[in-house]
């Protein structure tokens, strides 16, 4: 049996780096999208993450007891201690791709926020009521450029068909249910992850369909993100990203 | 005694004109009042809570570091500032006063409730509404790019949050 308090953790660690690494991958169309105001709009997102990250690592660290604070996690952990998902450490490739990955991650994230508006946890359901209503302007914006490239050009729907292909297989770990959600679900505290999936397929089908795109067929998915076994992609993501606070510890604003 | 009471009454209020100088970092037409993120300032005038208006927003540092100074200015003294996240911050806690303030500064204002989301906003500076939607996302998380169809003017436009 995992010790609730334990479990408490390592989750709001998971919802925080999710959020952190998206943040930080979304960060890097600065100054390079296709148009300016979807370079605004990707900055714009990367700073809610940003943002949600801060409060939830903040609350990890608290839960934790050891006296760290958000930066400490973000900027003081290696690869092996990160518990985020595999899709958001995936490369941001072209545009559709990053924008696919932006599509599944919110789509699922709405769902998990909702569900977290209702915790028995005062801090996660204050995030998550915080959070949701970025979340979903997220969404809108990533199922209206799906629907766009996918009913666009042949060349951007090839684009948006090779991203949902590349995508699809980090898609079950975002539902896979672990001895620490269990911990949670049995407190009222997280919802079971397994639940959230029928909504979102249900979604993910009428956009696709808008968009002309088919949804792949079911194959083995790839997991592990949660439990520190990542892809090759994030010990670049982490490099850049904590270069700065090791480099210069210390060093403030 | 009433004479105490009447001093607390009174250090609630002055903390409350104070904050009502002091700007929005990013729009500076409107005050922390006027955006409605001061939710609660303590009869006895010993805390504010302060609600941040987007998780990502890099003005919130700053915004409780410029109540603070004003407050240490006004030999306020010992003021606990408090951030509070739930409720969540909404565009309906805007004042009257601040919605006419950002109009004034040319930012068309959210609508009056977050019922009224999809009406589109009037040209702030030639009150058509006849206007479109360029970019959901502006110069700040709580911006939007608009333009007027009639003017041809673009503006920036508050979102509805």
């Amino acid at each position: 049996m995992t010790d609730p308090h334990d479990a408490l953790f390592r989750y709001a660690l998971r919802l925080g780096d999710d959020s952190l690494v998206l943040g930080q991958m979304l960060g890097e169309w600065c100054g390079h999208a296709p148009t300016l105001e979807v370079d605004l709009a990707l900055a714009n997102l990367a700073l809610d993450l940003i943002g949600q990250a801060t409060h939830l690592l903040d609350y990890a660290g608290e839960v934790e007891g050891a006296g760290r604070d958000g930066d400490a996690l973000a900027f003081h952990r290696d690869v092996l201690d990160f518990a985020n998902c595999l899709l958001v450490e995936q490369p941001n490739g072209d545009f559709a791709r990053t924008i696919m990955r932006q599509f599944l991650f919110s789509l699922w994230r709405k769902g998990l926020l909702e569900a977290l508006c209702e915790s028995t946890d005062a801090t996660l359901a204050g995030v998550a009521k915080k959070a949701i209503k970025e979340t979903r302007y997220h969404l809108r914006f990533a199922a209206e450029w799906v629907v766009r490239l996918g009913d666009g050009t042949d060349e951007s729907h090839a684009r948006a068909a090779d991203a949902l292909d590349w995508c699809w297989r980090f898609v079950d770990e975002l539902f896979e249910a672990d001895v620490v959600t269990e911990a949670l679900v049995a407190e009222g505290i997280a919802p079971d992850p397994a639940a959230l999936r029928a909504a979102f397929d249900k979604e993910l089908d009428r956009v696709l369909a808008e968009a002309t795109l088919e949804r792949p067929a079911a194959r083995r998915g790839v997991v592990g993100g949660r439990s520190g076994r990542h892809s090759e992609h994030l010990g670049h993501i982490l490099s850049e990203m904590q270069f700065l606070p090791r480099a210069y510890p210390g060093a403030a604003w | 005694m009433s004479g105490a009471a009447t001093t607390t009454l009174d250090r609630a209020a002055r903390i409350r004109a104070v904050l009502a100088g002091v700007p929005d970092p990013e729009i500076p037409a409107v005050s922390v009042i006027d955006l409605g993120i001061v939710r609660d300032i303590d009869a006895g005038g010993t805390s504010v809570v302060v609600t941040p208006t987007y998780t990502g927003c890099p003005a919130t540092a700053v915004i409780e570091r410029s109540i603070r100074q004003a407050l240490d200015a006004a030999g306020m003294g010992e003021v606990r500032l408090v951030r509070r996240l739930d409720p969540p911050w909404t565009t309906d806690w805007i004042t009257q006063a601040g919605r006419d303030k950002l109009l004034a500064y040319g930012i068309a204002p959210p609508p009056a409730s977050s019922r009224l989301r999809d009406e589109a906003p009037a040209c702030p500076r030639c009150g058509s509404t006849a206007t479109q939607e360029v970019s959901r996302f502006g110069s700040t998380p709580c911006k939007a790019l608009w333009r007027c169809l009639d003017c041809a003017e673009p503006f920036d436009r508050f979102k509805c949050h």
